[in-house]
């Protein structure tokens, strides 16, 4: 048995007391939930609908956004350029910005007046009240932890193995899509759940872009506010147990279990 | 085959300057120099990942100086071998091989003789976090040589393996040099260098200061680097022969006591000029080498005062300005050295 100085004693005080914060609320609320509840609630049409809206359009907007998100990531992993560091605050903006005012801001950058709008409607989209637009506001705040994510991953991927393929006759596209882009899976991976679970939480952005159709954060609030926290509960714990299987799921699926470790430096040889 | 002409290179506060060589075809090549002269510089802008500030490099009689990396030819080793490590030996060994006129079974084939020369046969379907670096050294040989490069380029090959795989891949370079494949190597090693090249090139700080062969380089070295290795200018071709049950080195007709584990081979020998011991008259210790010679220069050196005495062969004895005194060492004079068979070292050509 390994013996333990007080001040260390006093670190595992303090770190036990943390996670007692955090699962206390939670457990709370799982132990005042009857399994009946649960069950009636996830029968609802309503909430089914909500919670397969909610992973759909986060899903869609994690996939969607990888697409310019991951060749961002390697540009800043790899590339001096001017204000660089601008660009990664930029980046950064939406974590520290209210999701309120995200939310206001995606509003009034996809609402029918604008030049996004307009091409919208051109095809008879508005992303205003509509999933593309939840998926806009999703992807808005959860962005950044795919790219930092990404960004690290590309980072670790040694800059020898990439001019090794060069040498080896591959085109700097190859070179991207048959060593970087393996090499940087793990951190990659970990940024698109990441990405993904930050989406699917969303509350205060998708609620200015669009109240209806529900999300379940929207769903939980309206029955917060219509009836009151025992109606609330049910589908939050739902919610949350689907999240987490989700998740668990994702985690096994992925080559690394440390997928919820951003910024950890993959072995390169 | 491979030139380079006044190559500069501008790289923060280091720079390249006026790089200038020739490797012909078939040359063994060795770019010698400490770390941070600029050696791997040189490799990478001949591989096209360093783009130079002037200067040309022709390759077969081809100015490439501006042409793509993918394009020039060339196969580059790198120092920690860069191995794919999310690929199998076999995968790493083939990744050349993609976008080739090539049926899958001629890469295959390809895979397979190439591994078969570099003895590499048994460890294709391996993940490279499984191998050793003798091991990984060879699977990055095999996967550049694959391409059949005009010239290999190898960056401080031998420098992280242990003693025994060093021996091994200096026979596995020489096999490859003798079929006929033209190398350029940097290393900061002169023994590597003495043991390998038939070309070579001293590079510090960032410009080459000696080219030559390898005996106009060490006998003559215009540069602190190779002055360094004072003791490098007693650095004779020799045969190891076994005689009356001792081991000899044989320089021209010099016979040499030394002691090592070869057997009848061809080599260099060296001595260090610090290990060579100075009498006027024979004397009774554990040197088992004693000869007689004639002084034939006295040259004063930063690491002391140079005696050159020829006894058969030229000997460089490095000594105190206070024992050319006290022995009275003047130009002309007979003089006895005397060296220990341990103090003579062996590197196999």
């Amino acid at each position: 048995m390994k013996n333990y100085q007080p001040f260390q004693l006093f670190l595992i005080l303090l770190g036990a007391l943390i996670l007692l914060f955090i699962i206390s609320p939670l457990l709370g609320m799982f132990l005042k939930t009857s399994p009946a509840s649960l069950f009636e609630t996830a029968k609802e049409a309503e909430v089914a609908g909500s919670i397969w809206l909610t992973i759909w359009t986060s899903m869609a907007a994690t996939l969607v956004f990888a697409l310019a998100a991951i060749p961002l990531s390697y540009l800043l992993a790899r590339k001096s350029f001017p204000m660089k560091k601008l660009v990664t605050g930029i980046i950064d903006l939406p974590v520290v910005i209210p999701h309120s005012a995200a939310g206001i801001a995606i509003l009034g950058f996809v609402s029918r007046d604008t030049v996004l709008g307009k091409m919208g409607s051109a095809v008879g989209l508005n992303f205003v009240g509509n999933p593309a637009g939840i998926a806009i506001a999703m992807a808005f705040v959860s962005i950044p932890y795919l790219i930092n994510a990404a960004r690290d991953g590309f980072a670790g991927v040694s800059e020898r193995t990439e001019k090794a393929a060069l040498t080896l006759g591959a085109s700097p596209s190859r070179v991207f899509f048959t060593i970087s882009l393996p090499l940087a899976r793990r951190n990659i991976i970990s940024g698109l759940i990441l990405m993904f679970a930050r989406g699917m939480s969303e509350f205060g952005a998708v609620i200015v872009v669009a109240y209806h159709p529900m999300i379940t954060p929207v769903l939980i609030y309206e029955r917060f506010g219509a009836f009151g926290l025992k109606y609330a509960r049910p589908v939050s714990v739902l919610f949350i147990l689907i999240s987490l299987t989700l998740f668990i799921a994702l985690r096994m699926l992925s080559p690394d279990n440390r997928i919820f470790t951003s910024g950890q430096k993959k072995k390169d040889q | 085959m491979l030139e380079l002409k006044n190559i500069s290179v501008r790289a923060g506060d280091f720079s390249l300057r006026e790089i200038s060589f020739t490797v012909s075809k078939g040359d063994y090549f060795i770019l010698l120099g400490e770390s941070g002269a600029g050696k791997s510089m040189v490799l990478e802008t001949i591989a096209g990942l360093v783009s130079p500030a002037s200067g040309e490099i022709v390759i077969n009689g081809k100015e490439v100086t501006g042409e793509k990396i993918q394009k020039r030819g060339i196969g580059l080793v790198f120092q920690d071998y860069a191995i794919f490590p999310h690929l199998t030996v076999s995968e790493n060994i083939s990744y050349s091989l993609h976008g080739r006129k090539l049926s899958h079974q001629e890469k295959k084939k390809k895979v397979l003789v190439i591994a078969d020369q570099l003895n590499i046969s048994g460890l294709l379907d391996r993940r490279p976090s499984s191998l050793s670096g003798g091991e990984l050294q060879r699977v990055a040989l095999a996967r550049t040589l694959i391409q059949d490069p005009h010239v290999l380029l190898l960056d401080e090959p031998l420098a992280s393996l242990d003693s025994r795989i060093k021996t091994e891949l200096r026979s596995l370079l020489r096999k490859i040099h003798r079929q006929g494949q033209t190398i350029l190597h940097v290393t900061h090693d002169y023994e590597e260098a003495l043991s390998l090249g038939n070309r070579i090139a001293v590079i510090d700080n960032g410009a080459i200061v000696q080219s030559g062969t390898p005996e106009e380089v060490f006998r003559n070295p215009r540069s602190e680097f190779i002055a360094h290795f004072v003791g490098v200018r007693n650095f004779f071709p020799a045969k190891i022969i076994r005689e009356n049950g001792s081991t000899k080195a044989l320089v021209d007709s010099l016979s040499v006591n030394i002691f090592t584990q070869e057997k009848e081979a061809s080599g260099f020998i060296l001595i260090r000029g610090e290990d060579i011991i100075l009498s006027n008259e024979q004397i009774d210790s554990s040197a088992t080498n004693n000869f007689e010679g004639t002084i034939c220069e006295i040259t004063p050196t930063v690491k002391g005062v140079d005696v050159i005495i020829d006894a058969g062969i030229r000997f460089h004895a490095l000594v105190t300005p206070g024992s050319v005194t006290h022995l009275e060492l003047t130009e002309g004079k007979k003089i006895w050295l005397h060296f220990k068979a341990t103090a003579v070292k062996f590197i196999p050509a």
